[in-house]
C-alpha cells in the first residue's frame, strides 16, 4: 500500500468519525460565527468601516477555529492512545502526516460556505458568483497553509499539558506570511484590484504552503517517534 | 576541559574589550550623522546586535539540523544557547531601534518590514523555547526543539518578503563606500565584539544545558525506584 493510499484511508478514517460525532465541527462552527459577531462589535455600526476590515476579520475567524479544529483533531488521537496504535500499524509516518493534514484542510475548507456568508451579510459587502468563487478559492490556500504546521505542532502539543496556550503560541507567528497574504488577497477580492496585486499574493500563499506541507512532512516522523 | 572553557572564556572577555574600545569609537571619535544627529550613534549597537541575533539563530537551525540527524544531546544544547542568546540579540535590537524610531521618525513603532521581522522572529524563538520549558523527556525535548527550530527558521524569509510588500520606512542598507570610515570602525569592532561575545554565551549556556540534562539523568533511577515515575503522555 502505497504513501497516498494510507494517506487516504487516514483521511476517510478521520471524516468518518466527524461525521459520526459532528460536535467538534458544530462547536468550530459556532465558535467561528460568534467570533466574527464579537469583531463587529469591536469596530461599532459604521458599516464603511466594517466593510473595510471584512477580509481581516473573515482570516482572523479562520485562524481562531483552525487552532481548535487542530487541537481536537489529536486529542481525539489521545484518548485511548489511538495515536501509538496508528504509529505501531504498518503505516508509513509520512502517510500518517498527510492524511491528518488533508482532513483538517478539508475541515477548515468545510467552514468556509458558512462563514463566507456570515461575513458578507455582518458586514454589509454585496459580491457577484465568479468573486465569491475566488474568495472560496483563496480560503483553501490559507486552510492548506494553516493546516501543514498546525498539524505538525498540534501532534507535538497534544501530547503535553499545555497544548492550549502551546499551539496558539507556535502556529500565530508562524503563519503570519499567510494571515497576511490572504487578509490582503481577500481585500482585493471584496474591494477592487486596480494594481493587480492579486496574482502575487495568491503565490505568496500557495508558496507558503508548498514549502510547509514539504517540510512538514519530512519532519513529521521525527516530532512522533516514540522516546523522541 | 579546564582549558577549553578558559579558551571560550577568553574570546568573552576579549568581545567585553573590544566592545569598550568599540563603543568610545562610536560615541567620542566618530562624526556625528548629518540630519540625525547624535542619536544615529545608537546604529553602533543597534546594527551589530541585528547581524549576531541572525547569526545566533543560523547557527541555532544549523545545530538542530546536525543535532536531529545524529541524536546527539550536546547539539541540543548547542541549539538552545543560540536561541536564547539569538532572542536576547532580538530583544534589544527592538528596544534599541524603538529608541532610535522615536528620535528620527516620530513614533516609537511603525510597521516596517525589518522591524516587523524582527518581532515576528523573536515571537517565533520564543515560541520554541516555551514548547521546550514544557517537555519533561529530555530524547523528545531535543527532537520537538530541533524541529521547531527548522521550521521557526525558514518562516523568517518568508516573513520578511511579505512584510516588504507593505510600505516602508527603514532607511535603505548602507555599505562600506557611502559611510565613512570612522562610522565604519566602529561598526565593525563592535560586529566582532558582541559575536564572541555570543560565542561566549553560547557555549556558557550549552555547559549548563548538559550539565542540567546530567542531573536529570541521575535524578531519575533514584525517581523511578521510589515510585514516583508519571507519564507525560
Amino acid at each position: 500500500m502505497n504513501v497516498i493510499r494510507q494517506a487516504l484511508v487516514l483521511v476517510g478514517k478521520d471524516m468518518l468519525l466527524e461525521w459520526r460525532g459532528r460536535s467538534r465541527f458544530i462547536s468550530v462552527l459556532l465558535f467561528g460565527v460568534v467570533t466574527l459577531l464579537l469583531f463587529s462589535f469591536a469596530v461599532g455600526p459604521d458599516s464603511v468601516a466594517l466593510r473595510a476590515a471584512a477580509a481581516g476579520f473573515l482570516v482572523l475567524a479562520l485562524l481562531l477555529s483552525s487552532t481548535l479544529s487542530l487541537s481536537e483533531s489529536f486529542r481525539l488521537e489521545q484518548e485511548e492512545r489511538a495515536l501509538e496504535g496508528l504509529v505501531l500499524l504498518p503505516v508509513d509516518p509520512v502517510a500518517l502526516f498527510y492524511g491528518k493534514a488533508i482532513g483538517n484542510t478539508l475541515f477548515l475548507l468545510l467552514l468556509a460556505p458558512i462563514f463566507t456568508p456570515v461575513a458578507l451579510v455582518l458586514y454589509s459587502v454585496e459580491l457577484g458568483a465568479m468573486k465569491i468563487l475566488t474568495l472560496v478559492g483563496l480560503w483553501a490556500l490559507a486552510a492548506a497553509g494553516l493546516s501543514a504546521p498546525g498539524t505538525l505542532y498540534a501532534a507535538m502539543t497534544s501530547r503535553l499539558r499545555s497544548q492550549d496556550v502551546l499551539l496558539p503560541l507556535l502556529l500565530f507567528p508562524l503563519v503570519v506570511p499567510v494571515l497576511m497574504g490572504s487578509v490582503k488577497a481577500m481585500a482585493l477580492v471584496l474591494g477592487g484590484d486596480p494594481l493587480e496585486q492579486l496574482r502575487s499574493w495568491t503565490v505568496l500563499l500557495g508558496g507558503f504552503a508548498v514549502i510547509y506541507w514539504s517540510l512538514c512532512g519530512l519532519l513529521f516522523p521525527y516530532a512522533i517517534e516514540e522516546g523522541g | 576541559m579546564t582549558r577549553r572553557i578558559f579558551g571560550v572564556r577568553t574570546l568573552g572577555l576579549l568581545g567585553l574589550g573590544l566592545l569598550l574600545v568599540g563603543s568610545y569609537f562610536g560615541l567620542f571619535v566618530a562624526p556625528a550623522e548629518r540630519y540625525m544627529g547624535q542619536v544615529q550613534r545608537i546604529m553602533y549597537v543597534h546594527v551589530p546586535c541585528a547581524w549576531i541575533a541572525m547569526v545566533c539563530y543560523t547557527a541555532a537551525f544549523v545545530f538542530a539540523v546536525i543535532g536531529l540527524w545524529n541524536g546527539k544531546p550536546r547539539w541540543d544544547a548547542r541549539t538552545t544557547g543560540a536561541i536564547e542568546v539569538g532572542a536576547v540579540l532580538n530583544a534589544l535590537l527592538l528596544v534599541q531601534g524603538s529608541i532610535w524610531a522615536r528620535a528620527t521618525w516620530g513614533v516609537w513603532w511603525d510597521w516596517d518590514v525589518r522591524l516587523t521581522t524582527s518581532l515576528v522572529m523573536l515571537l517565533l524563538f520564543a515560541g520554541v523555547l516555551a514548547l521546550r520549558s514544557f517537555v519533561d523527556d529530555s530524547d523528545r525535548r531535543a527532537t520537538w526543539t530541533a524541529v521547531a527550530t527548522i521550521v521557526a527558521f525558514v518562516d523568517v524569509p518568508l516573513v520578511y518578503f511579505c512584510v516588504r510588500w507593505w510600505r516602508s520606512l527603514h532607511q535603505t542598507q548602507s555599505t562600506p563606500e557611502t559611510v565613512s570610515p570612522a562610522m565604519v570602525l566602529p561598526l565593525r569592532l563592535n560586529a566582532i565584539a558582541i559575536l564572541l561575545i555570543a560565542i561566549w554565551l553560547i557555549a556558557q549556556r550549552a555547559k549548563l544545558e548538559r550539565e542540567r540534562l546530567r542531573k536529570e539523568q541521575v535524578d531519575e533511577p533514584a525517581r523511578v525506584t521510589a515510585g514516583l515515575e508519571v507519564t507525560d503522555a
